[in-house]
């Protein structure tokens, strides 16, 4: 309706073919369900992450090295950049989906947000991994 | 992306003041959203002054007496006058509702009324719905089984059965709700908005249903149904005090149920 020149270029066709349209995605709740899912894993891992940074404020590298090889604190901040990057995403695709209304445009800025996050996401466990192996 | 400003030629301009009779006692403004396909011009507001020891206790009163009394070309849908036909829904003091169930003691100062919001505008406070009843079609709100219903009787539901349908089958499709929904303003062609989805829910809750799977695979879209973002302007905008937010919300359980 925002797009009243796309309105009127189908103005022949019927409400009811305009509104059944391609179909059904047969898809979504997937994207939705891990929202949620994402968010409770979240609240613990980063309040996890919040105390253990501000016990680490003025930390020595060798101690900081010293709490990231530890196995439970590594495997925790991996899951946690997972996590996070893969609900900024979601997130994102929501405002994207919700305001962006050009086809290719909507589809452009998905990519770039998943290409994006992906990347940061590798770049942040690549960082943690080295930290701890080093 | 979606439009925030109004186009050029919907900027609302200011109308006629038709002042109240000399000597009336009550006097309140009703300020009403006036647009003529006609015309050609921009819609404006028209300010009234009704006389409320004269007018009946609803905005519907005002409405009707205007019409009547000051000024015949005011034009809007009405039936029931008693909440049942869902005609006379409008957007009133800021809430879209329906004029025939709204006091005007209700308002403080001036009555402002405009058509139910982000719909496109026939003329002054009537919306154009043929999207909407289109989408409340593509749901298909009638009962669908294969078993044939009984031959001398109705078919068979429980109590408990059909208590579940109780705050669904009161909608009177007003489109109060869809109206009022940011999600379906900014993507009303492919979101179904609130009063279709809760029609939708009602079949899906029907015991004597028996398509609820084919149901579901047809609402299961990250626009039909996952534009829903629970904002809640629908259940409190419904004048029938229903909750199409909680039958959205059923709908997405019943979708990660199915899942596994």
């Amino acid at each position: 309706m925002n797009e009243m020149s796309k309105t009127n270029a189908a103005v022949m066709r019927t409400p009811l073919g305009r509104v059944r349209g391609l179909g059904s995605a047969k898809s979504g709740t997937h994207h939705w369900w891990m929202q949620r899912v994402t968010s409770i894993a979240l609240l613990p891992l980063t309040l996890w992450f919040v105390v253990s940074m501000l016990s680490l404020a003025g930390a020595s590298f060798a101690q900081t090295r010293a709490f990231l090889a530890w196995p439970v604190n590594a495997v925790l901040m991996l899951a946690l950049i997972g996590l996070t990057f893969h609900h900024i995403a979601a997130g994102l695709q929501v405002v994207v989906e919700d305001y962006v209304r050009k086809d290719m445009q909507r589809i452009a800025a998905l990519l770039v947000i998943k290409g994006g996050c992906w990347l940061m996401a590798l770049v942040c466990a690549f960082a943690v991994l080295r930290v701890a192996f080093t | 992306m979606a439009t925030f400003t109004l186009p050029k030629n919907s900027t609302i301009g200011q109308g006629q003041v038709f002042k109240a009779e000399p000597g009336a006692k009550d006097v309140r403004a009703f300020k009403i959203y006036r647009w003529d396909p006609d015309t050609g011009d921009n819609p404006r507001t028209d300010t009234y002054e009704l006389d409320l020891a004269q007018t009946g206790p609803m905005v519907l009163d005002a409405l009707i007496k205007i019409k009547n009394e000051v000024d015949s070309t005011l034009t809007f849908r009405r039936s029931c006058r008693e909440g049942i036909c869902g005609s006379c829904a409008m957007n009133i003091d800021g809430l879209n509702t329906l004029a025939c169930l709204k006091p005007i003691e209700d308002v403080k100062g001036d009555v402002r009324i405009s058509p139910l919001p982000h719909m496109p505008v026939m003329k002054d406070l009537v919306p154009d719905l043929s999207q909407i009843y289109a989408q409340y079609r593509s749901i298909e709100p009638w009962l669908k089984a294969d078993t044939p219903a009984p031959p001398d009787e109705e078919r068979r539901q429980s109590k408990e059965e059909r208590a579940k349908l109780d705050g669904m089958w009161e909608c009177i499709l007003c489109f109060c709700c869809s109206t009022s929904c940011p999600s379906y303003w900014w993507n009303g062609d492919r979101y179904l908005g609130p009063a279709v989805l809760l029609a939708a829910y009602r079949w899906i809750a029907d015991s004597r249903d028996e398509y609820t799977g084919e149901r579901l695979d047809n609402l299961e879209d990250p626009f039909r149904l996952y534009r829903c973002h629970t904002i809640m302007n629908c259940t409190r905008a419904c004048p029938k005090g229903l909750n199409p937010a909680e039958a959205i919300g059923k709908i997405k359980t019943l979708m990660v149920e199915r899942q596994g």
